[in-house]
């Protein structure tokens, strides 16, 4: 297939005195032909399925200015994550901010499990306090983070002056700037 | 003596199938492959576990860039809703837009707005020029302080856009990682004020790590939402 047929007049016997033309072969080596076929069919693929951007949904609750309407949590089954500079993170277990502990997204989904496996997973809640300093990213891994510890009630609420000057001041003390 | 000879067989393989067919492939996915539109706001996306598809059709686009200025943009298919939403905009805050210049927001498909009200004309003419927009730096939607949030009427705009048209209407938010916080806090604040509590964010796709929670319910066959 990849040859040509260079003789002349088809095996047709030439007269005494015509000279004849030596057979060149016209076979072409298409190894390295091939293997620039498939290095461009991988990158083709790779790039189109790998670029595809996927969506995260988020549903929010609606605003409620009744306390009575509100939703209650115990005290007991709650986590608090609050989201600063540099992704650092800070919880707390139930109510008082002032225990206020720092870890790092590595760090996080021990806490989180930790806190699941010891409370009624019925009232377990996690509240997503993201603070000015945190960026985008953050919350998107932090909501990344509940679907991959498999949590099934989280709620992002705006964070409280007072637990934003604790995490202000605990930055300050770990030179976090 | 008296060994049969085996007779040498050439180990040349004619390669020209296999060239063929690799061709054949590539020529393929060269087709078929869907080329990224260009992207007038360049964004690094956060990453997600999450595997659905962003929507692409009746889609209104809230930007978040890396500085945390604020964009909106509608899907190139809408046109209809796009002229609607710069119409009431127009009314509502007495622009006195052109029609020539509504039309470079609702007709040209990657246009997006990215000022305050008040610099809306001259920044629609500098979109009608190609490039025009290319070295102007603007300064992206007022959304972070809670007394002048104007992406409050962008969406309520767009709402009753949609609503009129009779399309449901899909919102996402394309944010950048290092977008900082109060942005984002400002664009669900406008959602809430109009009542839109369902959207989507825009993430590229990472693997399930292993060993997790849901790795494990996903090994079950029992996740839900994921997928």
């Amino acid at each position: 297939m990849a040859e040509m047929d260079t003789s002349s007049g088809g095996g047709h016997k030439k007269g005494p005195g015509v000279k004849k033309g030596k057979k060149l072969s016209t076979r072409v080596d298409l190894t390295p032909m091939v293997d620039l076929g498939f290095l461009l069919i991988t990158f083709f693929i790779f790039t189109t399925t790998m670029s595809q951007p996927t969506a995260m949904p988020l549903n929010l609750p609606k605003d409620v200015d009744k306390p009575d309407e509100q939703n209650k949590v115990k005290e007991s089954a709650v986590l608090t994550i609050m989201l600063g500079k540099n992704n650092q993170i800070y919880y707390y277990e139930g109510m008082d901010p002032t225990k206020l502990q720092s870890t790092s997204f590595k760090g996080v989904r021990d806490i989180v499990l930790d806190k699941k496996r010891r409370t009624d997973p019925a009232d377990f809640v996690v509240i997503l306090k993201p603070d000015q300093d945190a960026t985008y990213g953050d919350v998107v891994n932090i909501v990344d983070e509940m679907k991959i510890d498999d949590v099934k009630r989280f709620a992002q609420v705006d964070i409280s002056p007072m637990e934003y000057s604790l995490v202000q001041r605990t930055e300050q003390a770990n030179g976090i700037h | 003596m008296g060994r049969a000879k085996l007779p040498r067989k050439s180990t040349n393989i004619d390669m020209t199938a296999m060239c063929d067919v690799a061709f054949l492939l590539l020529s393929f996915f060269i087709l078929a492959a869907k080329f990224k539109p260009p992207e007038a706001l360049k964004v690094t996306t956060p990453n997600s576990v999450y595997t659905k598809m962003v929507p692409e059709h009746n889609v209104l686009m809230i930007t978040i860039d890396k500085a945390g200025k604020v964009y909106l943009s509608v899907s190139d298919n809408n046109s209809a809703e796009k002229q609607e939403i710069i119409n009431t905009i127009n009314s509502q805050k007495n622009l006195g837009l052109t029609d020539q210049e509504k039309g470079f927001f609702s007709r040209l498909p990657t246009s997006y707005i990215g000022v305050p009200f008040s610099q809306l004309k001259p920044f629609l003419d500098k979109m009608g020029v190609p490039d025009g927009l290319k070295d102007v730096v603007v300064g992206g939607i007022p959304v972070k302080d809670t007394l002048n949030n104007e992406l409050i009427e962008w969406v309520r705009a767009a709402m009753t856009a949609f609503a009129n048209s009779g399309t449901p209407m899909k919102v996402v938010i394309r944010g950048d990682n290092e977008a900082k916080y109060p942005s984002f806090q400002g664009v669900i604040s406008a959602f809430k004020k109009n009542d839109l509590l369902k959207f989507q964010l825009v993430t590229s796709p990472v693997s399930i790590p292993t060993g997790t929670e849901l790795w494990k319910a996903n090994q079950n066959g029992t996740a839900k939402g994921v997928s």
